[in-house]
């Protein structure tokens, strides 16, 4: 059986006990995160292009305190899922994950070091398809490396230039979920005005990134100024791994390294 | 619980980025740029990010309204557009076609542009039309 058929097949038995499965759905539109419930055509369940799947996860159980959903996940999203379960952004008693491996060319494409869900710690879970080994570190941090004090400063000049201050990199973020951000905050970001404050809109963002990135490229990818932005939240895991021994996204029981209090939304529906 | 995205075009400018909008038990909760088309290719400005925050805006209007005096009066559409043609049609035949002016946008179709110029040239008779790219 293929990847696509088994992923289908263990859909088809958890909906069975469950109120739905969300995962893309294709359809002659196009293909997008949905909600599937018994009886629905899961001949359209498809798993690309990725988008971020568990803020739609933390939307249904923040929506409804009884709702049992599932979710077709691949790496990305579960290491997501992991850091919005220590921040009761999901409930794992309520959450079954159908974990996909990626392909080795899949990785490639996201720079994804850890591209098979861990699914160990969740107390529902099953992982379809062989793990791959993963891509290396981001060319580009190598490059950034080597650059001197001031040729980063100019690098990020040029770069962060380019914002048109979209805040796609944070509304597509799995987890930027906070109820209030620093970035809508006039203190820091004064409103109708382009470009944002350098280096200040990018920096926020990254400082609390530390602890909570997992890698998942989606900012990247949404980024309209082709702004790589993944080099900025590459260098935070890196520190936080070197100097707090912290991998978002990683393992389920430990807690996040930093007490950092940003307005983090109870267990509520959020609307953007 | 029902949760779904519907494809459509953003309304804000002539790119016309198409855009999934996020539906709970039908609300509206977000939204989501598309990945696969090739216009968007998965990213869009902060019009497009926050295309559907009007929806629901108390400040929303829901039907048109006619300014008497100091006051604004809902209408229904058939007296909204009568009041327009009726005072475009006083205005001309008092000051002359040239005294108005048509502006049409990036966001509507050819089609609807060609038919705005037709109704300044052929109804109203000017030439003044103008795209709100050069307002
Ligand atoms: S900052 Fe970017 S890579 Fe990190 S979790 Fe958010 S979207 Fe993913
Ligand atoms: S305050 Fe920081 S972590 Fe929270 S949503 Fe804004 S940028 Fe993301
Ligand atoms: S997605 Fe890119 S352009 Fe938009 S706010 Fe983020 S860095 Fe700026
Ligand atoms: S998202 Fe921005 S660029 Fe795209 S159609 Fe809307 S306003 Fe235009």
């Amino acid at each position: 059986m293929s990847v696509i058929e088994q992923v289908r097949a263990h859909v088809k038995e958890r909906l069975q006990q469950l109120d739905g499965v969300v995962a893309l759905r294709q359809t002659v539109e196009g293909t997008a995160p949905f909600l599937f419930r018994e009886g629905d055509n899961l001949d359209q369940l498809a798993l690309e292009p990725q988008y971020p799947l568990a803020p739609v996860v933390s939307l249904l159980h923040k929506r409804d305190p009884a709702v049992r959903i599932g979710v077709v996940a691949r790496g990305g999203d579960v290491r997501a899922l992991v850091e919005m379960a220590k921040r009761e952004q999901v409930d794992p008693e309520r959450l079954h994950i159908i974990g996909v491996a990626c392909t080795d060319d899949e990785a490639q494409d996201c720079r994804c070091s850890d591209p098979a869900p861990s699914i160990d710690a969740w107390p529902h879970a099953v992982l379809v398809g062989t793990p791959a080994q993963g891509a290396g570190p981001n060319p580009l941090v190598a490059e950034y490396d080597k650059m001197s004090l001031e040729e980063r400063r100019e690098f990020w000049e040029r770069q962060f230039s380019k914002c048109i201050k979209c805040y796609g990199c944070r509304n597509i973020c799995p987890v930027c979920f906070c109820e209030s951000c620093a970035l809508e905050d006039p203190l820091w970001v004064e409103k109708g005005v382009l470009g944002p404050p350098f280096p200040m809109f990018h920096l926020i963002k990254a400082m609390h990134m530390a602890g909570r990135c997992v890698a998942c490229r989606q900012c990247e990818l949404a980024c309209p100024a082709h702004i790589p932005l993944t080099v900025l939240y590459d260098l935070m895991r890196r520190d936080v791994e070197a100097l707090l021994g912290y991998v978002p996204g990683e393992d389920l029981g430990m807690g996040p390294p930093l007490s950092l209090t940003l307005e983090e939304a109870p267990l509520r529906a959020k609307v953007r | 619980m029902e949760y779904q995205n519907i494809l459509t075009t953003c309304i804000y400018c002539g790119c016309g980025c198409p855009l999934y909008v996020q539906i709970l038990d039908g609300e509206i909760v977000g939204v989501l740029p598309s990945k696969e088309h090739p216009i968007s290719r998965g990213q869009l400005c902060i019009k497009g990010w926050n295309a559907t925050a009007f929806v629901y805006h108390s400040d929303r209007l829901k039907t048109p309204l006619i300014r008497r005096g100091d006051s604004l009066e809902e209408a229904t559409w058939a007296q909204a557009l009568g009041l327009v043609a009726q005072r475009l049609a006083t205005i001309r035949d008092e000051s002359g076609p040239d005294s108005i002016g048509f502006l049409t946008s990036a966001k509507c179709t050819n089609e609807e542009n060609y038919l705005l110029q037709k109704l300044a040239r052929a109804v109203i008779k000017t030439n003044n039309v103008d795209h709100c790219a050069r307002l």
